[in-house]
């Protein structure tokens, strides 16, 4: 019931994002998280985004794992 | 899709498991995922099949529908007999058994009982109709709770005086100390769940390494996140080098989401509250504070529910509790399936029994569990 998926922040009017996964378009609720801005991913759960996805955190992570397994 | 397909690379989930293996070595390690979300995606992906045999994954408590009392079905149930009262949930929770009903069997016999996507939507119901008391069941831990607090606040804010919730909400650190104390129940490390992470932060978790020597790692939900967290735990079990790893760092900050936090602390308080299987637990539960109590539905109308026992052969309290699954339950797949469910584990699309049900009747880690 946690789920959480993470979806593009397309527009945003005040604290009320449009959010798109897969092509489909939905409202978002901001006011849980701090400076959005469009073009960002976040973390939707039961219409909030709960939390702004840190991108360089997610590429450095598989870089990082690839690398790794590169060398083994 | 962004985000998603990139932690599906299977080769990088192969490279992830021979790892686990080597590091592991024949040593024999019990890991313990407490989400429900956790527990489905460790089905669907096969995870099981990936690791060596000496790796067990048991399922914890991390389903907020599955770990619901049947007295608090009850209530619910209570709450949809009055006159005037729709009540909105969740729709996972409209086939959970109570003692003797579940809100499905109500709605048909035509009580107002609405699935609704958000408490926000069940506020909306409010507003288009104010001759009704809107009940929002609030059912969910730390992820859910902020965004039934933003609907209390709005309808304060909005002066919108027909809109309540039955406020069973429960905290994640206090059940896994439960756990912990509980002497039948044996886990070296946790997969620690990464959406009540994202609100709660690294820190909540702390106590587990320091005072139990327990592992842990907060855990995203794709393959990939799940491989690399039991590899971190695989780590800092064989290297006798408990804490508290983040995984999911993309999207879980140290310090969680103090926002939200706040949110929490602003409309809610800790209270005892009764889990399935782990009995009650102290200030694992949240009520509304006396400040909202104007949208408290347990204040504007009492419901004394009395317990009542009631006998199947269900065995949900143990699999909630990582000491049996879902194969030592006798009626498994027989009298117990997703369409005709006995017991909220199997009637939870997060619950360990529909997940064992759904993916791999015949998996090799099934197979022999079941020898
Ligand atoms: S299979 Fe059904 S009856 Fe058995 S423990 Fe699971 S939910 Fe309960």
């Amino acid at each position: 019931m946690c789920l959480g998926i993470p979806v593009k922040i397309v527009e945003k009017k005040g604290s009320v994002g449009i959010g798109e996964i897969g092509g489909v378009k939905r409202e978002v609720d901001l006011r849980l998280v701090n400076n959005v801005k469009v073009g960002d991913y976040v973390i939707l759960h039961a219409g909030f985004a709960i939390q702004v996805l840190d991108e360089k955190e997610a590429e450095e992570m598989l870089s990082l794992l690839r690398e790794v397994f590169e060398r083994l | 899709m962004k985000y998603i397909d990139e932690y599906r690379d299977s080769k990088l989930c192969e490279k992830l498991a021979s790892q686990i293996a080597k590091i592991a070595k024949g040593k024999y390690i019990t890991l313990m995922e407490v989400c429900g979300t956790h527990t489905m995606s460790i089905a669907r992906y096969g995870i099981k099949n990936l690791l060596p045999p000496n790796i067990q994954l048991l399922s914890g408590p991390g389903c907020p529908v599955c770990v619901t009392a049947d007295a608090d079905i009850d209530k619910a149930i209570a709450y949809a007999e009055k006159e005037n009262i729709i009540l909105t949930t969740f729709g996972d929770m409209m086939k959970v058994p109570g003692t003797f009903s579940s809100l499905s069997t109500e709605k048909s016999k035509g009580r107002e009982i609405k699935v609704v996507y958000s408490a926000a939507d069940a506020l909306q119901l409010a507003i288009s109709n104010p001759e009704k008391i809107v009940v929002f069941l609030g059912v969910g831990f730390e992820t859910t709770i902020p965004t039934v607090a933003v609907s209390i606040l709005d309808a304060k804010m909005n002066g919108i005086k027909n809109y309540y919730v039955l406020s069973m909400h429960k905290l994640i650190p206090p059940a896994l100390r439960a756990l912990l104390d509980d002497k039948e129940v044996c886990v070296d490390g946790f997969i620690l769940p990464g959406h009540v992470s994202t609100i709660i932060g690294v820190e909540a978790y702390k106590v587990i390494p320091e005072e139990y020597g327990v592992a842990c790692a907060i855990t995203g939900f794709e393959p990939v996140d799940i491989l690399q967290g039991i590899l971190l735990l695989v780590k800092q079990i064989v290297y006798g080098k408990p804490r508290v790893e983040n995984q999911y760092r993309r999207v879980v900050k140290e310090h969680g989401n103090p926002k939200a936090q706040r949110l929490i602390e602003e409309v809610f308080e800790p209270t005892d509250c009764e889990w399935r299987g782990l009995g009650v637990i102290p200030r694992s539960g949240l009520k509304i504070k006396d400040k909202y109590s104007d949208f408290d539905i347990e204040k504007k109308i009492k419901i004394k529910i009395q317990k009542r026992k009631k006998n199947t052969r269900c065995i949900c309290g143990e699999i909630l509790r990582g000491v049996k699954t879902p194969l030592d339950c006798t009626l498994f797949g027989k009298r117990c399936t997703p369409e005709n469910p006995v017991g909220p584990c199997m009637v939870s699309s997060e619950g360990t029994c529909a997940a064992y049900y759904k993916y791999g009747f015949n998996s090799r880690a099934m197979q022999e569990e079941k020898l």
